[in-house]
């Protein structure tokens, strides 16, 4: 592809440095070529600054989510009530940490370190999705988090296996497969309680009651107050705008609840027929700005507990990098 | 299947259902333990790896309990005195290096058994030949981490030492025959010390010398004598089902 050869050219020419200056514009021009033809900009290209570090953030907020949202389903997995249920569960917590790493990767592909992500993190410098400072109270939480808060990521998600940098799509295509199987599984849970006892039908429609709003939150603020939203769509990083995902979302559930025999807790929630769309009620935006800045439910829990992990690994983290200094340096295992 | 029936040479084992608690009330309450681990291991890529030996685990305990009856009934309904795994494996995690000096001795134990039952034909033999690939794997990692940590820095060399001795006196007990677990004890103990041994010296840890045997500490587990923390793991694993009798979920 004609662009393709031109931004490759274009990146091989910042490495000759002199007159790099004189050339950025010659430099953007190829990048929004690209962009527009709907290319992939990949690592050694040139990319505008902003457009860097615009994914650094995101990338890294979403690996960190990865991890710290082992934390509320890894709190079932020594309580799960069936052996079946434990083995989804390990495997599923299991596939977190491994999308953290994939996501880990490509962050540090545009030139940042996991050692310094995971600090920004554990100083509270970068953000994790607000969902994960809700507590999982009851074992039907696993399941809503899986139908819901899976479902939510993924309808987030599933635009992104086309974003405009290459090593981040590629890592969502992986993450949306596993995914939409743990999602799958999650509403396979909650179906289970709803058809069990009255106690367990209960247990299901409370967890739905508690991560229904918290879910729809996950699409970030409202399109005339998404600060970010316009110059992520310009660059293709982000494909629809958060209403957009969120009425997704919402028209994609209904029927879902319905065929589980569990209501959502929104009186407004009713089909519009004139616009094909599920009208819904408003969302406490209050709320989420509280959760974001620190005030949920968990937050503080949740930070304490990754920190925790983090400094009481430390010496195992320096043991591995010392074994491996005094055997033929070659790199260590683990990392700090 | 009546054509099964009239072409079989001879009829198959009788599960040994003593055997198949025992086997599969190690693999249950080890993978239990090292659930423990989720979201707060030392480093993501540990975070994986020991959510993969529990659920291969868990995988083997499936397998071994509903040879005996119903995996749930049995995980589930059961009171710590009737548990017959080894006192080992329901040691508390305590520290890294607790963890993989409990992975080494289990495993190195668990690889030899499985080694022996995949190539006779008794009823764990189909089970043995999948699962030894999987112990086989969880071996390798503990001797790895047992190199690094033990040849590591003074703390962790330290901290392997303080480890290495107070799972030793559960160490015994593996090698006690189990009714219906068709190998050689002295033979796989024998075996388990020079493999044990090696590693050890290698990462530059001594074999721990106190004992290994002991009216308490030998057998007891297989006989449904077990040390405090297991009723509280118990209690954890089980209040959830015990509160729904009959539930399915």
């Amino acid at each position: 592809m004609a662009t393709a050869a031109a931004h490759q050219t274009a990146s091989s020419q910042t490495y000759g440095a002199e007159g790099a200056v004189d050339d950025t514009t010659a430099y953007q021009s190829v990048f929004d070529a690209a962009v527009a033809a709907d290319e992939r900009i990949e690592p050694r290209d040139w990319m505008p600054d902003a457009y860097r570090a615009t994914l650094v953030r995101q990338i890294a907020q979403h690996a960190h989510s990865e991890i710290i949202g082992m934390q509320p389903e890894a709190n079932w997995i020594t309580r799960a009530p069936s052996l079946r249920r434990k083995a989804i569960l390990m495997a599923k917590v299991q596939d977190e940490a491994g999308h953290g790493l994939y996501l880990y990767s490509a962050a540090e592909t545009l030139g940042t370190g996991r050692d310094e992500l995971l600090d920004k993190l554990h100083s509270g410098r970068q953000k994790y999705s607000s969902i994960f400072n809700y507590p999982t109270l009851t074992w039907a939480d696993v399941g809503a988090i899986g139908w819901l808060v899976d479902g939510a990521a993924i309808t987030n998600q599933v635009p992104l296996c086309r974003c405009s940098y290459g090593p981040y799509a590629r890592a969502m295509v992986r993450i949306c497969k596993e995914e939409s199987f743990h999602q799958r599984q999650g509403y396979e849970l909650l179906l289970a309680l709803s058809n069990g006892t009255p106690e367990q039908h209960a247990m299901a429609q409370d967890a739905v009651d508690r991560w229904w709003w918290p879910s729809l939150m996950m699409f970030g603020p409202p399109d005339d107050e998404s600060a970010h939203s316009a110059q992520s769509m310009a660059w293709k990083i982000k494909r629809h705008s958060n209403d957009e995902l969120r009425q997704r979302f919402v028209d994609i559930c209904v029927p879902q609840a319905e065929s589980l025999g569990l209501t959502l807790p929104d009186p407004d929630l009713k089909w519009n027929e004139e616009r094909g769309q599920h009208d819904f009620g408003p969302i406490d935006w209050t709320e989420f700005r509280e959760v974001l800045k620190g005030n949920g439910p968990c937050n503080e829990q949740r930070i304490t507990q990754r920190r925790k992990a983090h400094d009481e690994g430390a010496w195992v983290r320096e043991a591995a990098t010392a074994h491996a200094a005094k055997h033929t340096g070659e790199k260590g295992a683990a990392r700090a | 299947m009546s054509t099964s029936e009239t072409t079989a040479v001879a009829a198959p084992a009788p599960v040994p259902t003593a055997a198949a608690l025992a086997l599969g009330d190690d693999a249950l309450v080890l993978s239990h333990r090292l659930g423990e681990w989720a979201g707060h291991a030392p480093v993501l890529e540990e975070e994986v790896a020991l959510a993969n030996i529990a659920l291969d685990l868990l995988g083997q305990a499936r397998v071994l309990l509903s040879m005996a009856g119903d995996e749930d009934e049995l995980a589930y309904l059961r009171e710590e005195r009737a548990f017959r795994n080894l006192q080992l494996v329901e040691q508390p995690n305590g520290d890294f290096a607790h963890t993989i000096v409990r992975q080494l001795y289990f495993s190195t134990y668990q690889h030899l058994l499985y080694t022996e039952l995949a190539a006779g034909d008794g009823p764990f033999a189909p089970l043995a030949a999948k699962a030894v690939k999987e112990v086989a794997y969880h071996r390798d990692h503990a001797e790895q981490w047992t190199l690094r940590l033990g040849d590591g820095t003074e703390e962790s060399h330290a901290r392997m030492l303080r480890a290495g001795e107070a799972l030793w006196r559960f160490t015994g007990e593996m090698f006690r025959p189990v009714d219906g677990v068709d190998v050689d004890g002295e033979r796989m103990e024998a075996a388990w010390l020079a493999a044990v041994g090696e590693v050890l010296r290698r990462a530059t840890l001594p074999l721990p010398e106190g004992p290994r045997a002991g009216a308490w500490a030998a057998g007891a587990g297989r006989q449904g004598l077990h040390t405090e923390p297991f009723g509280r793991m118990l209690a954890e694993m089980q209040h959830l089902h015990r509160s729904h009798p009959g539930a399915s979920w």
